[in-house]
């Protein structure tokens, strides 16, 4: 019997008596080529994978001696010295983090409103062409983004800069003040500001999250919305009753992929910022940093202990997108709008 | 009705279309009355005049961005009360949201389009010139007119390097895709959380792990090639996830009747998944060039900034598109700056074409094809369909003659 499941009786003749009474065998054994299929496929897997490792142990190998040597100061130090020893990334992650939320306040508004005006708004004509001129928006090169920031963005935005930190200068932020207090009206005080580059940066991750809240949205059950609207309700009472709630996973989801956008962009900031190694709270001022202009700024004259201090700052710069990323990426799964998708 | 009624007792009454009756009509559910139109103009005109007003008499103000930005509020405000004179609360909550999330779009739009056009304008100046594409920057120096020197040696080591990257990044990231999703297991979603992760590495220290770990151990000098290389660690992840989702969307049925048919997995991947997800595929690797053209950290990192052209990957600097727009706008020159514009416009109508190339070829469902390509696929099936055949009536032939020799 074990015999027969492996011949094809039709095509033979000479077994035409065959007991169909027992069980046949269900094991599929692979033909050749499927091992071979299975096994490149598999190594095309496994050299991903290493590559991938290797990135990350590489990074934390090399990283490993900068930590070693300023211990949890890496986190506190301001300065940034590596030959005389002493530098932590405090003043540059601070930049890097103001730059960032700047960057969610400029771009949640403009996604949240964006996703909603095309997933519930648009007739469906317009809709394709909306969505492709949103995805060609996140494929605009950041270098272009950057150079937008400096020659247009900056001369046009000196004056509001001015003339916020005038109104407002009693929000400790919003003042632009020299060491002693004095509050300065010199424009050349508000260039390179961290407003400016993160205004930039949140132009350039409000794709990102439009997609990702698009996504979500049009997914919301077309009977819970007729069913809203049945009732009575306005559209607004329907977007606010069934697909913000619906959408909430994709909301937070693709703020925080572009939370993670935003940390590691590199070029425009650190074309528009003036790069400076202390904490500057007041955001309209010029001079703040990031870890990613950080290292674009000093590859080139790094020693080995320069180097591994670079790796370590964007080692640290990794494993916070990392975190968002995943946690972003766990939202969206687990709310009821990507219970389906992905 | 009741002549009707009597007419058609008993009966069920359908709606009669006659070429001379009044045929039942269908309402608009979203029409725009006459009313809503006079609102948004009346709001629109007397926002318009009160800002005017404030601006230029009775306030000192003066400044364009304030302008729009009260002229906004004050719309808000005076369409909220015209349409409270007649419409309930929700419904003004309705309406000032709506003009609130198109507002958001106009913005996002605006944005872009001014993005594209004020790079595409101040780059004329430099694009009039011809020879901008067809010279190097070697014998131009910062003081030189745009009539001397290109960027030529940019173009050529843009197309270099995005070339080695996708050369690798292609087969590698399907190959991958495929294996995530048709061998899958423990270990396949393993590797699909690794590749997830990646996704979040910064292209800067995608650059700075080459550099550190090829360049720096002597293992690859600066160049065109240790460029690619960081473009390719930065690249891989995303074709990685973007197909991984193209080849998800497959519907299983298709794969589950190859296998019913007999194909073996290899096969059932090979004429039936890849088919009919090429499209998918197409879009996620030319959306994935467009990233890694338009990256300037990793190539600034490890390849470096030169005026000269060079063609071997494998030795001295070699510039890309974006560094070369960086390195150009750093200069105070107004020449360099000009350049700086060409080479950004050059490099944005090369985003563009890939862009454009991207919905041409893909941005449809798997399944569903082009007329061109349905037409290609019936003539396959015909083909196949003529081959089956053939094959039967010779395994018939043969059979019928084993039979005979058996008999015999």
């Amino acid at each position: 019997m074990a015999k027969a499941t492996q011949k094809t009786y039709l095509r033979d003749p000479k077994t035409p008596d065959v007991d169909f009474s027992s069980r046949r065998s269900l094991i599929a054994l692979a033909s050749f080529s499927d091992k071979v299929f299975a096994w490149v496929a598999r190594s095309g897997g496994v050299v991903t994978l290493g590559i991938m490792i290797a990135v990350g142990l590489f990074l934390g190998l090399r990283a490993q001696s900068a930590f070693g040597s300023q211990g949890w100061g890496f986190l506190t130090e301001t300065a940034w010295t590596p030959e005389n020893g002493k530098f932590g990334i405090a003043a540059v992650l601070f930049g890097t983090v103001t730059i960032a939320i700047i960057a969610l306040c400029v771009s949640i508004p403009l996604a949240m409103g964006t996703s909603l005006l095309i997933s519930e708004v648009l007739p469906e004509r317009i809709r394709g062409l909306a969505i492709s001129l949103v995805d060609l928006m996140a494929a605009v090169p950041s270098v272009i983004f950057g150079l937008w920031g400096v020659f247009f963005l900056q001369a046009n935005i000196i004056p509001i800069s001015l003339w916020v930190s005038q109104t407002f200068s009693w929000i400790p932020f919003l003042a632009v003040s020299d060491k002693s207090g004095n509050p300065l009206t010199d424009p050349s005080a508000f260039t390179s500001s961290a407003v400016i580059a993160g205004i930039v940066v949140g132009l350039m991750v409000v794709p990102t999250q439009t997609s990702v809240m698009r996504e979500a949205f049009s997914q919301t059950p077309l009977g819970e919305k007729e069913g809203a609207l049945a009732l009575g309700s306005t559209r607004w009472g329907m977007i606010r009753a069934v697909v913000l709630p619906f959408g909430r996973g994709g909301i937070i989801g693709g703020t925080m992929l572009g939370l993670g956008r935003a940390l590691g962009e590199t070029i425009a900031v650190y074309m528009i910022i003036s790069p400076i190694f202390e904490i500057n709270p007041e955001i309209l001022k010029s001079g703040t940093n990031s870890v990613s202009a950080l290292i674009a700024l000093r590859y080139g004259e790094a020693s080995d202990t320069g180097l591994s201090a670079l790796m370590a700052a964007g080692l640290v710069l990794f494993l916070i997108t990392l975190v968002i990323n995943f946690s972003a990426s766990s939202i969206v799964s687990r709310s009821r709008s990507g219970a389906e998708s992905n | 009705m009741t002549d009707l009624k009597a007419s058609v007792k008993g009966k069920t009454y359908l709606p009669v279309h006659t070429e001379n009756g009044p045929a039942p009509v269908k309402r608009k559910l979203r029409a725009i009355r006459l009313d809503d139109v006079f609102d948004i103009v009346g709001s629109i005109a007397s926002s318009l005049s009160l800002t005017y007003l404030l601006f230029g008499w009775l306030t000192g103000l003066q400044s364009t961005v304030g302008f729009v930005v009260v002229n906004f509020v004050l719309f808000l405000i005076s369409y909220a009360a015209i349409t409270a004179l007649k419409n309930p609360r929700e419904e003004i909550k309705d309406r000032v949201i709506t003009v609130l999330l198109g507002s958001a779009g106009v913005i996002l739009m605006s944005a872009l389009l001014f993005v594209v056009v004020y790079t595409l304008g101040r780059g004329q100046l430099a694009l009039g010139h011809l020879n901008f594409f067809t010279t190097s920057m070697e014998q131009a120096g910062p003081l030189q007119p745009l009539s001397v020197g290109g960027i030529v040696h940019a173009i050529v080591g843009t197309l270099i390097q995005i070339t080695i990257a996708l050369a690798v990044t292609i087969p590698l990231g399907i190959t991958t895709a495929v294996f995530l999703n048709e061998i899958g297991g423990k270990f396949a979603r393993f590797v699909r959380t690794i590749a997830d992760a990646m996704t979040a590495l910064p292209s800067i220290v995608a650059g700075l792990f080459v550099l550190s770990a090829f360049i720096r151990t002597g293992l690859v000098p600066r160049s065109g090639f240790a460029a690619s290389l960081a473009i390719t660690v930065m690249m891989l992840p995303i074709v990685i996830r973007a197909s991984d989702v193209v080849l998800r969307l497959v519907a299983n049925n298709l794969r589950e009747a190859s296998l019913a048919l007999g194909a073996t997995k290899w096969r059932t991947v090979w004429h039936i998944v890849l088919p009919t997800a090429r499209s998918g595929l197409v879009t996620a690797v030319i959306l994935g060039t467009a990233r890694g053209i338009g990256e300037t950290s990793p190539v600034l990192l490890t390849s470096g900034i030169s005026a000269v052209m060079n063609f071997n990957p494998f030795a001295g600097p070699m510039i890309s598109l974006p560094l070369q727009v960086f390195d150009f706008v750093k200069s105070p020159e107004p020449t360099m700056i000009a350049r700086g514009f060409g080479t950004a416009a050059t490099l944005l109508v090369l985003v563009l074409i890939l862009f454009v190339l991207a919905r041409t070829f893909g941005g449809k469902a798997p399944g569903n094809l082009s007329k061109g390509a349905q037409r290609a696929a019936n003539r396959q099936s015909l083909a196949d369909e003529q081959r089956i055949e053939n094959l039967m009536a010779v395994r018939l032939a043969s059979k019928k003659t084993q039979r005979r020799n058996i008999k015999e």
